[in-house]
Order: structure tokens, then C-alpha cells, then sequence
């Protein structure tokens, strides 16, 4: 298996060389309502899983629906390995799309919704029955076959559904919210799993989610979508430690913003000057001619301390304690609120009292306060 | 390939509303002119004669009053019974549900027979209390009084409302009357200030579909109440068969239809309100099992009122037709099978039987075809969509295709017989208008059987078949038809039952010599002598039993809701 997947890999790259497996090219669409979803263009390379990322509403499902087919874009094109299939219909595409609340057929049981795609293609009966046990085994779900899909739970569907969309192995596989409708327990978990699976079947994917932990751990590369457009493609660690705009860095979760000014190698800010690492101050340099700029401070950049450099001096106003890590917030002499994830293994102060942390200059990052539209 | 389904999308919507416009208003059209423009002139005396003479006031106003008394005592009886089923869980419950419910699809004259077994002169009752008592005469004396034609229209819409009700009433929050409870309601404050009112519009529907019932009433009416009491319905029926004074029966029919329209509007409207409830809550945390002693007492009461309310009539119904002067026997159904009499005019009970048959087939077959054509005008998808501009139009096809529901039986008979008896469209002789009116009366069935089933496809169905590569027809078959079948098959079953029962329409346009077995059943009742009784009483449990197993068969097959009313 390890050796034929990296056999196929290779061969990947060297077909990828020539041409992307999709490829976006100024994809636009607009709603009677007035919302639009405006010059989307981005390509996805084989093997690779991408996961467009945004808050609800901001067009990723409309996104996935174009390149499924199954709605027509009004300008720009679809190309799949250089092909412009932008009106060809969605059976015609050989892609595989696992739906949000998974569509699974009422009517049919586990093994007709996974043998589905395969009779489509008119396999043989045989050939069908090997392909579903393939397809089940991979999912965890052999022995499945004759349940009735309503009997299922919800952990299980999403994995009938997996099964369904590979069985054919499509070129490409889009999965839409492929883990929103399960509980806590159970996404966990499938989180591990999926991108195994997806790369154990030799699948290129592109999921879509609102959750930037889930587009995290499944993807090799993020599309940060908003109102309608992208706002920044990469990989997860680069979109996590540099984020385009001050709105990406909201959107991650990440709060600690600061109004910023560069001094040399030095920014001030609202709590003071700072040192920050020098590939973050290149990039700084460049953006500080387009726009206004803010500190980004990462929540895991503090740690206890003395003095020194990057000292920050406050009070603690809450604490609270979640296993792995504490969340510390803390009031700043300036009063600016700052929030931090501290290892669980040092007692820190209690609410009210004094705290002295020092900022590691690696996770300070500058970026635009502004979305640069232009 | 996409202009063969528009086509064929176009064609099915023009062959339903082609038929409805021929063989639905048509008719009454004819029925209109007839009553004001019989000259071809408008002429309004005979409205006039109509209302200057007491004796169509009277019984209009008949009409009114014993529909009206007949819902508040179906509803006032039913409400308990609603509350049982919406609020307690108990062993049997979906069988005694599923029980219930048979009188709904049992045909006007099987209830209407049923009730003359049990109380009838010769009924159950009676003749048990003669034997015993030692009486000469029969000592109750209901045949032909007001009080037995309430009786059997309780028993025909007491499930209806329980039914309506208690799906409303299962999915509503018991925390409500609770919450006014703490808040220091008592607990009848709490249901009159709470409940009740949230309960309203679902009770508004049921007991207007009672009236409705109740007004049009025919076959009960006829048959238990005799000569002394008339509906508009029945007033129709004697003036087009005893009178012939077609003109009078038309302008009746007027009245008839002004007033359905109406009700059947605002019918709609407030099914359209229990459609949209507060915040539904899943079945099974709004019910559980009867824990004092009290509410088993009560829930004891009321499915013993509903079975027995069930069983007596029906039970009586039987036993009746295999009941001779010295004990049991089966003459009755034997003698089903021959003419004792070698008369020419004479029909023997097997060939109403065959008769009945034939023409539910028939309709069966017909108003399926015609039902899942008027389903795919009702839902075409936005790509095939032919309307186009005129789109809004669609809107307006649902209630058209649901307009024969609220039509009375008698009155489209009667429509028939105006409007149907001339070149090039002379069907009077011909068996066809049988099947034709029947196939109107079931087509609304067939529609609210098929069409929630293909609205309630999730489109992502479809979606996810042609992503996984079947082409458009591909996934008709493989997505649309199997979901759509079953309730196919549910609305063929109705349109059965519906035809095997027909009595209103039928006992007008019906040959003499080809009669079905609900105009036999009352031919042999209009006739002298145990044995007619007897077999009339026969044919009626064999048709009771056709319609029982019919029904089995639509709950069997129902998914979810599918089919409700």
C-alpha cells in the first residue's frame, strides 16, 4: 500500500508539473438578493486537500456548488487538468460531492447508496460488490451493507456517505461541512481519521468549513473566503502565523490586536515598545507603505517572567483552568485586555494579582488593520 | 432530451386540465345555465319560486341546523378522545388507532346499513329486546328520527377529528398549560386560556371538514332518516329521480355549490394555519403512559367509547346478514349468486359485485394516470418549466386540482346527466360516466397522496445521483419513481375504495341494469321481505369488508403523512 501511494504521488507530480487537477479562473456569480460571489480564482493540485474557510454566508458552499456543476457561473471559467468545463453538467464531471446533511437515499439501503455511483458507471454486479467492501472497509462500515440508512447514526452516516462519494473515485471529491452535523466526541475523532482516509483512497479534495480547527487539521491548504471572496489562500501554519488582515486574524480567533508603529527594528504599541522577529519585520516593512498597521500577539507567545526584554506588567482579571492549558486574561498597566494560553504546568497568580509575562518575538506578527481591496 | 421533458411536462399538465374542464366544470356549467338560463336568457324565476317556497327553505335551513348539531357533538365527543391520543402512550394504541380510523373510508351506505342493523325495526337491538321481553313490537323506534342520523354522522367524523386533533395537539408543548399552571391558573383556566386557543385552529379545520360532510350528507340521510328529512343533497337527488324537474334540481345544486365553495375556502385557509405551528416538539416527549388510576379510568373510557362507537354498528352489521328468523345461516350470501326470480329486470347481487369491480378498476387505473400527470404539472422543476412568465399560474392549479373534494357527489351526478346527454359528448348510456365521475371524486385523493411524497424529496437527492454520474431520466427512475411509487400505490388503493362506495354521484347516472353494489344495496332495501333485508345486509359486509382491507392496505403503505387531509 505505503509503496504503491508514494509510486502514485510521484507520478502525480510529475503530471501536476504541466497543469493543476481544477483551476478557478475568475469565477464570478450574482443573486437576484444583490449578493455576488466576485472573481474567485484559485487552482488545486493533485492529491492535495484544500479547505475553503469563512464564516456562513460567505460563499464557499455557492463555490462548491459551481465547481460541482450544479450551478453555472456567470463569468470566468471551470478548468479541470486544463479543460474548460464550465457547462458541462454535473454527471458528466466525475466528481463526488458528499453534501452537508449527507443526502443519503431513503429509499435504497447502505449498499445501494455506496453501489450507486458504481452502476452509473455500469460496472458489473461483481465488480459493484467488491468495490462497495473496498469502499465500506476503508470507511470502517464492512458488514453495513443491508442496513437501512434510517437506521443509522450520525457518525455512521457521514461515514456511508464518505463511502458513497469515493467508491467511484472521483478526480475530485468535495465534502461540504463534512463534519458539522456530528457531536464534539465524534468530530474529534473523525478529524484524525478523515485526511487519512482521503489520502489512504489517493483522493483530491476540497472541503468546506466554517471551523478553522477542522480546515487546520484536514487541509494542506486554506482558502480564506469573505463576502464573496478570497481573502487569503495557504498553507494552515502560514495562515495561522500570518494572517492577510486584521479580519483573518478575528476570524481565527486570534484577539490580541494592537495599534502598531515601526521604529527601526523596534514597534511601539499601546503597551510599549517591542522587538519582534525579523521575518515578521521584513514583512512589516513591505505593508507599512499600503496601510495602517496592527500587532498581532499570538495567544501562545507568553510566558511567566521577571524582566527583561518584551516584558509585559499587568493584573490577572480572569483564570481559568482547561486541562492541557490555561486561559489567562489579563489587564495591561495601559489598559489594554489581553488574552493568553499558559501551560498547565506552572501555578499562576490569581485573579487581581500582579503578573509579569515576556512575549516571544516569533509569535508577533504585523499585519493590515485594513482588508486592502484594492 | 430537455424539449422531450417540457413536452411531456406540457402535455400531462393540458391532459388533466383538459379533463377536469371537460368531465368537472363543464358540468356544472351546464348545471348553472339549466337554473338561470334555461332559454338561453337569463331568468331568475326559478331562484325565485325556489325562495318563495317554504318548503326548499325549510329544508335548506335542515340542512344548516343538523350539520351544525352533528359537528359540535362529533367535536365536544371527540376532544377527550383527542387528548388520549395525543398525550398518553398505552399498549395497543397503534392498532386501536389504525381500528378507528376505518370509518373513513367506509361507504355512506355500509354506515348508513350498519346503523339500521343495530337499531333499525329489524335492527340488533330490537329483536334481542323483543325475544327477551316478550314484546310484540319493537319497543325503540329510531328508523326514520333525527337522533340515529346524528348517531351515524358522530360515528362517520368522530376519528376524523380525533385524527385532525390529536396530530396537532401530540406536538404541542405540555409545558404551556404548566407554565400557566405555576403561574396560579387552575386547571380548566389553563386549558380554555392556554390550550384551547392553540389548539383553535386545528379544531376549526376538523369541525369544518365535519360540516362540510355533514351538509352534503346523502347516503345516511336517505336511507335512515326516510321520507320525512331532506338535505339539499338529498332534495336533489328526489327532484332529479322521482320528479324529473331538472331545472329545480340545478338550481338546488347552486345553492349546494355556493355553499361548499365557500366552506371549502375557508377550510383551506386554516388547514394552511395548522400547517405552521408554534415550536413542534417530537412525539415522544409530549406522551407517556396513564399512571393514576384516574387517568387510566379515563383513558379506559374514551378507547372504550371509540371501539364500541367502532364495533357495534359494524358488528351489528354482520351478525345482521347471517341472521335468519330461526337461528344462523349463510342463505343470504348463497342466494347472492342467482335470480330466483328469472326476471329480466332483475340483477343479481354477484354481477353489482362484478359491476363494482370493473368500474373501481377502472377509475383506479384512470385517476392514477391523471393524478400523477396534474403532480408533475404541480411540480415542475425550474429547468423544464414551460409556464415560464405565467409561472404565477401554478398557484392557482393546486386548489383547481382539489375543487371536486368540496363538490357534492349528487350535484356532479346531476351534472352528468345535463351536460353529458348530447352529440358529440352522449355518455348517458354509457358505462364510462360511472368511471368518469368516480375518477373525479378520487382524483384529489390521488393528488394529496403523490404530491407531498415528491415535494418532500430533498432536491440534494437528486443532486447527489447526477454527481455520482446518472443522467437526468436516470435519475427520475432511480431517485423520483421509487419514492413516488409507494404513494402511488396509496392513492390507487383510495381510488378503489372510493369507487367501490360511491353512492351519490352513482345512484344518478347509474344504468338500471348495470347497477353497483352500493345502488343494489339500496334497491333490495326499498324492496319487501326478510330476504332482501338479508341480502342487502349481506352485500353491505362484503363491501364494509373490500373498504376495511383497502384501508389496511393505505396505512400499510402510507409513509409518514403522506395522504393526510
Amino acid at each position: 500500500m505505503n509503496s504503491r501511494t508514494q509510486e502514485t504521488r510521484s507520478k502525480r507530480q510529475d503530471a501536476g508539473a504541466s497543469c493543476s487537477l481544477l483551476e478557478l479562473c475568475n469565477i464570478t456569480k450574482s443573486y437576484p438578493d444583490g449578493w455576488t460571489l466576485a472573481d474567485v480564482s484559485f487552482s488545486v493540485e493533485r492529491g492535495e486537500i484544500v479547505s475553503l474557510l469563512g464564516p456562513s454566508g460567505c460563499g464557499k458552499t455557492t463555490l462548491l456548488r459551481l465547481i460541482a456543476g450544479l450551478e453555472t457561473p456567470d463569468g470566468g471559467q471551470v478548468l479541470i487538468e486544463g479543460q474548460d468545463v464550465t457547462h458541462t453538467p454535473p454527471h458528466l464531471r466525475g466528481f463526488g460531492l458528499m453534501f452537508q446533511e449527507y443526502a443519503l437515499f431513503p429509499h435504497k439501503d447502505v449498499y445501494g447508496n455506496v453501489a450507486f455511483g458504481l452502476r452509473m458507471e455500469g460496472l458489473a454486479r461483481e465488480a459493484v460488490a467488491e468495490r462497495v467492501t473496498q469502499a465500506l472497509t476503508l470507511v470502517g462500515m464492512a458488514g453495513f451493507e443491508r442496513r437501512d440508512v434510517s437506521q443509522l447514526s450520525g457518525g455512521e452516516r457521514q461515514r456511508v456517505a464518505l463511502a458513497r462519494s469515493l467508491a467511484p473515485q472521483p478526480r475530485l471529491l468535495m465534502l461540504d461541512e463534512p463534519l458539522g452535523a456530528l457531536d464534539r466526541n465524534l468530530r474529534e475523532r473523525l478529524l484524525d481519521e478523515l485526511p487519512q482516509i482521503l489520502h489512504q483512497a489517493d483522493a483530491t479534495a476540497i472541503t468546506v468549513t466554517h471551523d478553522q480547527e477542522e480546515a487546520f487539521a484536514i487541509a494542506d491548504r486554506v482558502v480564506l473566503m469573505r463576502d464573496g471572496r478570497v481573502v487569503q489562500i495557504g498553507t494552515p501554519e502560514g495562515v495561522y502565523r500570518q494572517p492577510a488582515t486584521a479580519w483573518v486574524a478575528r476570524f481565527l480567533g486570534l484577539t490580541n490586536l494592537l495599534n502598531t508603529k515601526i521604529l527601526g527594528d523596534e514597534i511601539e504599541t499601546e503597551i510599549g515598545r517591542l522587538e519582534i522577529g525579523d521575518w515578521a519585520l521584513s514583512v512589516a516593512n513591505l505593508q507599512s507603505l499600503i496601510s495602517n498597521l496592527q500587532l498581532l500577539i499570538r495567544p501562545e507567545a507568553a510566558r511567566l517572567s521577571t524582566g527583561g526584554p518584551n516584558t509585559v506588567r499587568g493584573v490577572v482579571t480572569e483564570r481559568s483552568f482547561r486541562g492541557e492549558r490555561y486561559r489567562l486574561s489579563m489587564r495591561h498597566e495601559s489598559g489594554v485586555e489581553l488574552a493568553f494560553n499558559m501551560p498547565a504546568n506552572v501555578d499562576l497568580p490569581a485573579c487581581g494579582e500582579a503578573i509579569t509575562l515576556s512575549l516571544d518575538p516569533q509569535a508577533l506578527t504585523i499585519l493590515p488593520a485594513e482588508e486592502n481591496t484594492a | 432530451m430537455q424539449d422531450a421533458g417540457k413536452l411531456s411536462s406540457l402535455a400531462s399538465c393540458i391532459l388533466s386540465l383538459a379533463f377536469l374542464l371537460l368531465f368537472y366544470f363543464y358540468p356544472l356549467a351546464s348545471i348553472l345555465t339549466l337554473s338561470f338560463a334555461p332559454d338561453g336568457r337569463l331568468d331568475l324565476s326559478a331562484l325565485e319560486k325556489l325562495i318563495q317556497t317554504p318548503y326548499y327553505l325549510r329544508t335548506l335551513w335542515f340542512t344548516i341546523w343538523q350539520a351544525l348539531v352533528s359537528t359540535l357533538l362529533t367535536v365536544g365527543l371527540a376532544l377527550p378522545g383527542a387528548y388520549v391520543f395525543a398525550r398518553y402512550e398505552f399498549p395497543g394504541k397503534s392498532l386501536v388507532q389504525a381500528l378507528t380510523t376505518i370509518p373513513f373510508v367506509l361507504p355512506t351506505i355500509v354506515v348508513a346499513m350498519a346503523f339500521s342493523a343495530l337499531l333499525g325495526p329489524r335492527g340488533l337491538v330490537n329483536t334481542t329486546l323483543v325475544k327477551l321481553l316478550g314484546l310484540d313490537r319493537p319497543p325503540l323506534n329510531l328508523q326514520h328520527t333525527l337522533a340515529i342520523i346524528l348517531l351515524a354522522h358522530v360515528f362517520y367524523n368522530y376519528t376524523l377529528v380525533v385524527r385532525i386533533v390529536s396530530t396537532y395537539w401530540a406536538n404541542l408543548d405540555p409545558r404551556l398549560p404548566e407554565a400557566a399552571r405555576m403561574l396560579g391558573a387552575n386547571r380548566w383556566r389553563a386549558f380554555r386560556q392556554v390550550t384551547l386557543p392553540l389548539l383553535a385552529p386545528a379544531i376549526g379545520a376538523a369541525a369544518l371538514l365535519v360540516f362540510i360532510f355533514c351538509f352534503t350528507s346523502f347516503g345516511v340521510i336517505l336511507i335512515l332518516g326516510g321520507p320525512r328529512f331532506a338535505t339539499l343533497e338529498v332534495e336533489i337527488y328526489r327532484q332529479t329521480i322521482n320528479y324529473f324537474n331538472l331545472p329545480l334540481a340545478a338550481t338546488l345544486s347552486v345553492f349546494q355549490i355556493i355553499f361548499t365553495f365557500a366552506l371549502m375556502t375557508v377550510y383551506t385557509r386554516l388547514q394552511a394555519r395548522t400547517a405552521l405551528p408554534q415550536e413542534l416538539r417530537s412525539r415522544r416527549s409530549t406522551q407517556r403512559r396513564p399512571q393514576t388510576g384516574r387517568e387510566r379510568l379515563f383513558v379506559g373510557a374514551n378507547v372504550g367509547l371509540m371501539l364500541a362507537l367502532l364495533v357495534t354498528p359494524l358488528g351489528a352489521l354482520a351478525a345482521r346478514s347471517f341472521a335468519a328468523e330461526r337461528g344462523l345461516t349463510l342463505d343470504f350470501y348463497r342466494s347472492l349468486f342467482y335470480n330466483p326470480r328469472e326476471s329480466a329486470f332483475y340483477v343479481p347481487p354477484g354481477a353489482a359485485a362484478l359491476n363494482s369491480l370493473g368500474f373501481a378498476l377502472a377509475t383506479m387505473a384512470l385517476s392514477v394516470i391523471l393524478g400523477l400527470m396534474a403532480v408533475s404539472a404541480l411540480t415542475q422543476r425550474k429547468e423544464t418549466r414551460f409556464l415560464g412568465k405565467i409561472g404565477f399560474l401554478r398557484r392557482f392549479l393546486d386548489p383547481i386540482f382539489m375543487l371536486p373534494l368540496g363538490t357534492s357527489a349528487v350535484t356532479l351526478g346531476l351534472g352528468y346527466i345535463v351536460a353529458l346527454d348530447e352529440p358529440p359528448l352522449d355518455l348517458r348510456a354509457s358505462p364510462v360516466l360511472v368511471v368518469l365521475a368516480h375518477t373525479l371524486v378520487a382524483l384529489p385523493f390521488v393528488v394529496r397522496s403523490v404530491l407531498p411524497a415528491l415535494q418532500s424529496i430533498n432536491p440534494r437527492l437528486r443532486e447527489a445521483a447526477a454527481l455520482l454520474g446518472a443522467p437526468p431520466r436516470r435519475v427520475w427512475r432511480e431517485i423520483d419513481l421509487p419514492i413516488v411509487a409507494r404513494a402511488a400505490l396509496v392513492g390507487a388503493v383510495f381510488a378503489f375504495t372510493i369507487s367501490m362506495g360511491e353512492f351519490g354521484a352513482t345512484s344518478l347516472i347509474a344504468r338500471p341494469e348495470r347497477p353497483t353494489l352500493p345502488v343494489a344495496i339500496y334497491r333490495y332495501l326499498g324492496r319487501p321481505g326478510a330476504l332482501n333485508y338479508g341480502q342487502a345486509m349481506a352485500m353491505a359486509t362484503v363491501l364494509m369488508l373490500v373498504c376495511a382491507v383497502g384501508f389496511l392496505a393505505i396505512e400499510r403503505f402510507r409513509v409518514g403523512e403522506v395522504g393526510e387531509f
